[in-house]
């Protein structure tokens, strides 16, 4: 994949991406957390045609939408490779034990084995979170272990364990 | 009628009559700035209405709206843009003095201007307006277009030479000669380097000291210090604009972009009035002889800063219809043509004023609407030939 940043002075940053099917995207990015989406003319490359203008609320938007479900599928593809590796999203229930506490206090790692990878909250990802995010009834753990890890996990965050 | 009274009644009209004129203009897609000229020309002494009362104050008030213009301008570039700008595009900011001083610099020698004056004129012709350049390219979705780094490097670099060409052109208007002119610049190039590198290392200190959580402290610290600058430089023989510009240089992006947002009305409104005192100031009676000047000029720099954006596209391997868009987006001249010929005609010579009025009104009319009608080019273009 070929992404190419360009910058624009006193406007944002550009983005331009090649995908595998020939198509070309561009993306300018502004310096208000606006966006431009465009896609190329094909008598002149040059030049953006059916350009999307996004106001920085509507782009946060569509980065959401493109941007959760990317990353659990990035860790469902993780598991295909390695084999007895799973991935699961297990939900904090209302009446956790973990609702309000931090991600330490579940143990995760060492009790389970099983590591957990984001938290997704409402339209927010939190990749990569530390033992110090709190969890709140709602959110889902993206966790990746083995099967029995994974099991285990979910019944320790629903307080059954 | 007392005096204060006048006052008010003429400015809140004068409000009012920008606000009418910007509308219309943005309804027709161009910049408001032609519109204010030409009502102001109409307004004051051998006009319809005079503005004696509020006269004082327009000058006073122009004073502060060229030292806003100029900050917000530092504001709007951060040092490391400057740079890459720079790195990338240092031939084509060349090329696009070569091609464009020189024919307003001969046009001021042939009007029999002194030789200041000339290069008064010649700053005219040399510098696009950035303000109605980037409002067009966004207006016209071309922002993810090709071509478009290169028109913004162009304005880039343009902008950093206003640093280093007002202080110039303070110094040789003050008629201490050629040599102290050259003296100005290497003064300026000290001044703009030592801020830029400053910026780079401690405008965050900067910037921890303007800010605060509340943004009438901003405005007011960032006022403040932005016409103490202003003011010590225009001191020491420098020009205010360019201490104004020095101060937005410095500051981090950071907090660039809250000052942006705060200043801008405030930047917006003196910089009417500081159009409104240059329209007030040239008799409009003087344009009609001046035109046929005006109009070569605008012919002659048409053709010269197409060239300049041809040039930076092709840089940047663009081929030949976004070439064609980056030149005729780059046409438009406006506020800093005013801001030089202002302060030509603020240093004895108001001859200046007629022909840059002129100038100014045709360029930041035909830029735009020129560089609409080249945009259907593309549809007919077919490159020579066909990529394999």
């Amino acid at each position: 994949m070929e992404l190419e940043e360009t910058l624009l002075p006193g406007v944002g940053v550009r983005y331009e991406l090649r995908t595998r099917s020939g198509q070309l995207l561009g993306i300018v990015v502004q310096r208000d957390g606006g966006a431009e989406i465009a896609v190329y003319d094909r008598h002149d490359p040059d030049r953006a045609r059916g350009v999307f203008r996004l106001n920085a609320e509507e782009a946060d938007a569509v980065a959401d939408v493109l941007g959760a479900p990317r990353l659990t599928k990035r860790f469902a593809d993780l598991s295909k490779e390695v084999p007895g590796l799973q991935s699961a999203r297990i939900p904090i229930q209302p009446g956790s034990p973990f609702d309000g506490r931090s991600l330490g206090d579940t143990r995760a790692r060492t009790l389970t084995g099983c590591s957990i990878v984001a938290i997704v909250r409402d339209a927010d990802v939190v990749p990569s979170p530390t033992p110090a995010d709190q969890l709140r009834a709602g959110d889902v753990l993206v966790a990746i272990g083995s099967s029995e890890g994974l099991e285990q996990l979910a019944r320790r965050l629903s307080g059954q364990v | 009628m007392d005096h204060v009274s006048a006052l008010l009644l003429e400015l809140g009209l004068l409000f009012l009559g920008i606000s009418v004129l910007g509308l219309a203009a943005r309804r027709l897609g161009l910049s408001p700035i032609p519109f204010v000229l030409v009502a102001a020309l109409a307004l004051g002494e051998g006009g319809v209405v005079p503005l004696t009362t509020a006269e004082p104050f327009l000058a006073a008030a122009a004073e502060i709206g060229v030292v806003l213009l100029l900050l917000t301008l530092g504001l709007e570039f951060s040092a490391g843009e400057l740079f890459s700008s720079f790195r990338r595009h240092a031939p084509s900011g060349v090329v696009d003095l070569v091609l464009n001083a020189p024919p307003g610099f001969v046009a001021g020698l042939l009007l029999g201007l002194p030789w200041e004056g000339a290069l008064a004129l010649a700053g005219v012709t040399w510098i696009s307006s950035s303000g109605i350049v980037a409002r067009l390219l966004g207006d016209l979705g071309r922002l993810a277009n090709r071509e478009t780094p290169a028109v913004l490097s162009v304005l880039v670099l343009e902008d950093l030479a206003m640093a280093l060409f007002l202080p110039m052109l303070v110094v040789a208007l003050a008629g201490e000669g050629p040599g102290s002119a050259v003296a100005g610049v290497a003064l300026a190039v000290g001044a703009v380097l030592l801020v830029l590198l400053a910026a780079q290392r401690h405008g965050h200190r900067l910037g921890r000291l303007l800010s605060h959580e509340d943004d009438e402290q901003v405005l007011l610290r960032l006022v403040g210090l932005t016409l103490l600058v202003a003011g010590l430089a225009q001191a020491m023989g420098a020009s205010a604009a360019v201490g104004a510009f020095l101060v937005g240089l410095a500051l981090p992006a950071s907090f660039a972009e809250r000052a942006r947002a705060i200043l801008g009305p405030l930047r917006d409104l003196f910089a009417a009035l500081f159009f409104v005192a240059f329209g007030l100031a040239t008799d409009p009676g003087e344009i009609l002889p001046a035109l046929p000047v005006a109009v070569a000029l605008a012919v002659v720099t048409t053709a010269t800063k197409v060239g300049t954006g041809w040039f930076a596209a092709r840089r940047d391997g663009v081929a030949v219809p976004g070439r064609l868009r980056a030149g005729t987006a780059l046409v438009a001249r406006g506020e800093f043509s005013i801001v030089i010929a202002g302060m030509a005609a603020a240093a004895g010579i108001p001859e200046i004023g007629p022909v840059a009025t002129g100038y100014v009104l045709l360029m930041a009319v035909s830029g735009p609407v020129l560089t609409r009608l080249v945009e259907p080019l593309s549809a007919r273009w077919r490159p020579a030939v066909a990529p394999a």
